[in-house]
């Protein structure tokens, strides 16, 4: 059996998965580090599922490899990678006990160990150890004593964490997690990340977390995977999604709304016409058309870009006022609570030039 | 656990106990009323038209069903019946997972020819078959005999199966092998407890078909194999009314009795039984 505590590496080459005509991944890399908790983040249908399908080896890729520790796990089935895929749906064996569900794996597991050596029982094959250890799991994922209830006697989130519990007693290298909370209440989900992250932590475990929520991938992952209709958009640290996103598709998806049109002159971003040279700034883009993406709370009052309010909205904690630049370009901007401007005032605007990110204009596809 | 609420002072008729508890009479009598004639004339020595009981009792009838030709005969139905519902769920449990689970071309085709031998008189094409049986030197066998006794049972064992494996959620076998468990290991821990009430639904249907089944039975088992429906219309055709309710209930009771044990097993499950939606 492998070392316990040893977290595995993931390396994912050019993975793709066609469906006769439909692709849903295409050229697909990612490396996970070992012990590391990644987020796989993209909206649903871009193949997220798929990705997670192939890698636990549900499915068979078209194209790339999936390598564990750099061994490649085309060809190894299922059942033998040392790999848990927690489903969106806990999948409780209805027919099992809460106890035999976690069981379940152990004794799969287990047996085909004790036929091949000879003599005393190892690994998870001893009756007693298995039970030991199902018990430790349970009290893991608290849900100690529990062990004898039926599936059916269990709420929602008393039953994702069954679902964990069964996955992780049988101390996989590698987690792959489906949306493993989209069916739970708010308050439960909340709960249910602080619970898998701790797990994560205890374990040392490496982590491939799926989801579509953008708060769930930064409040829980070390690093976010961003894919957009079967395709890498972007990988990195979550702040980094915010502060420089890897492409304008990542930037809109993590709700930077604000997208100016310009020029790449001599390693600067220009703002067209009337905006120079009041919107300038060093860039390492190339040169020619060009777009600028700053989220609008990277944007303040009190600068030089001057721009005319057309709208003002309520947003809780703060204001959101939509402006029109000279060229007739929007710029959403959010400003603190009582701030005083209204529709129709003539304002002059500052970007945080740390958060702004120029993409070359073709990088709009 | 089941809840049972009953209002006080509603007791009765109207509550769901009552209700449960007249339908239960109402289906025992109906199941078993008829039998009570085939009872007083199995026991019946002389039974003319006027009398309400018979004149005569005799104790022939026990003595025929104990007769060693009729446990016999008790014994090949059995091993028959068992084994035609067993490959009978078997073939419908692999046919219908082909038609419950996969949408592939020609499906509907493969659906109507898996139902075809019931449609088509199993008669006709028996009388084909057993050329090529003589042939292959399966008539008069009892391995000819289930052969040919799958032919009107395997339509119905893929049709329930096909219906079941298609509510079934096979990302339950997903996870079984997510979690290390082989294909075949996955399918006896997972699939089947999943479709157990289908299962016993299609294994207790083709068994009676198997039980009862007299025409393919004679003309493949050439009066070689005797099953008990072959006993039971020779005593008819020989109008010996004593034997014929004797060997009647032989063959009525045992499936009344195993319907009757397996609805109360299956009763108190959170599973629909002859209904094949699970909850």
């Amino acid at each position: 059996m492998a070392d316990p505590t040893l977290a595995a590496r993931l390396d994912v080459d050019g993975l793709g998965a066609r469906f006769g005509d439909v692709t849903a991944v295409a050229d697909l890399d990612l490396s996970l580090e070992p012990g590391s908790f990644t987020a796989l983040l993209g909206p649903s249908g871009c193949g997220k599922s798929t990705t997670l399908a192939m890698v636990a080896g549900l499915l068979t890729p078209t194209a790339g490899d999936v390598r564990l520790d750099g061994a490649s796990l085309l060809g190894v089935p299922a059942e033998r990678r040392p790999v848990s895929l927690v489903f969106q749906k806990p999948l409780l064996f209805p027919h099992l006990s809460v106890e035999q569900n976690v069981a379940y794996g152990l004794l799969a597991r287990g047996r085909p160990r004790v036929r091949r050596r000879t003599g005393a029982l190892t690994g998870a094959a001893s009756r007693q150890e298995v039970v030991t250890q199902v018990e430790e799991m349970l009290e893991r994922v608290r849900l100690g004593g529990l062990g004898r209830r039926r599936v059916g006697e269990l709420s929602g989130g008393q039953e994702q964490r069954v679902a964990l519990a069964r996955a992780l007693v049988l101390r996989p290298r590698l987690l792959l997690l489906d949306e493993p909370f989209s069916q739970l209440d708010a308050d439960l989900r909340a709960e249910m990340r602080t619970l898998v992250r701790e797990l994560h932590d205890e374990a040392d475990l490496t982590t491939l977390f799926v989801t579509h929520d953008q708060d769930e991938a930064v409040e829980l992952a070390d690093t976010i995977v961003l894919m957009l209709d079967g395709r890498l958009a972007g990988a990195g640290a979550p702040e980094a999604f915010y502060t420089s996103p890897p492409s304008v598709a990542a930037a809109r998806f993590f709700g930077a709304t604000n997208e100016v049109a310009g020029t790449v002159v001599h390693g600067h971003f220009r703002g067209p016409g009337p905006l120079e040279p009041a919107l300038r700034l060093p860039t390492t883009a190339p040169e020619g058309p060009a777009v600028l993406v700053v989220r609008p709370e990277a944007v303040g009052l009190g600068g030089d870009v001057p721009a005319l309010v057309t709208a003002t909205r309520f947003a809780g904690s703060d204001v959101l006022v939509d402006t029109t630049l000279p060229d007739g370009q929007c710029l959403r901007v959010r400003v603190p609570l009582g701030t005083r401007v209204a529709v129709g005032d003539r304002v002059l605007l500052a970007l945080d030039t740390e958060r702004c990110t120029v993409f070359a204009q073709e990088a709009l596809r | 656990m089941r809840g049972r609420t009953s209002l006080p002072g509603l007791s009765g008729l109207g509550s769901p106990r009552g209700l449960r508890a007249t339908t239960t009479v109402v289906v025992v009598a109906a199941v078993l009323l008829p039998l009570v004639p085939l009872l007083v004339w199995s026991v019946a020595g002389t039974w003319r038209y006027p009398d309400v009981v018979p004149g005569r009792f005799t104790r022939r009838g026990l003595d025929l069903v104990l007769d060693g030709e009729v446990v016999a005969a008790t014994a090949t139905s059995l091993l028959i019946a068992v084994t035609v519902a067993v490959l009978a769920c078997a073939i419908g449990l692999s046919a219908g997972r082909a038609i419950g689970l996969y949408r592939f071309r020609g499906r509907r085709l493969v659906q109507f020819l898996l139902l075809a031998p019931v449609i088509v008189p199993g008669l006709a094409v028996t009388l084909g078959i057993q050329v090529f049986f003589v042939r292959y030197g399966l008539a008069d066998t009892v391995l000819g005999v289930v052969l040919v006794q799958l032919m009107p049972t395997v339509p119905y064992a893929a049709t329930l199966l096909g219906a079941a494996y298609a509510n079934l959620d096979v990302d339950y076998e997903r996870q079984a092998r997510t979690l290390g468990s082989g294909p075949w290991r996955t399918f006896l821990t997972v699939t089947v407890p999943l479709l157990r009430p289908a299962l016993v639904t299609t294994a207790l249907l083709t068994f009676l078909i198997s039980w009862s089944e007299y025409v393919l039975t004679l003309l493949i088992g050439g009066g070689q194999v005797t099953t008990l429906p072959l006993l039971l219309f020779a005593a008819i055709g020989s109008s010996d009314r004593t034997a014929a309710a004797a060997l009647g209930l032989l063959v009525v009771l045992p499936p009344v009795v195993i319907v009757l044990l397996v609805a109360r097993r299956l009763r108190g499950r959170d599973d629909a039984w002859m209904g094949l939606a699970r909850g």
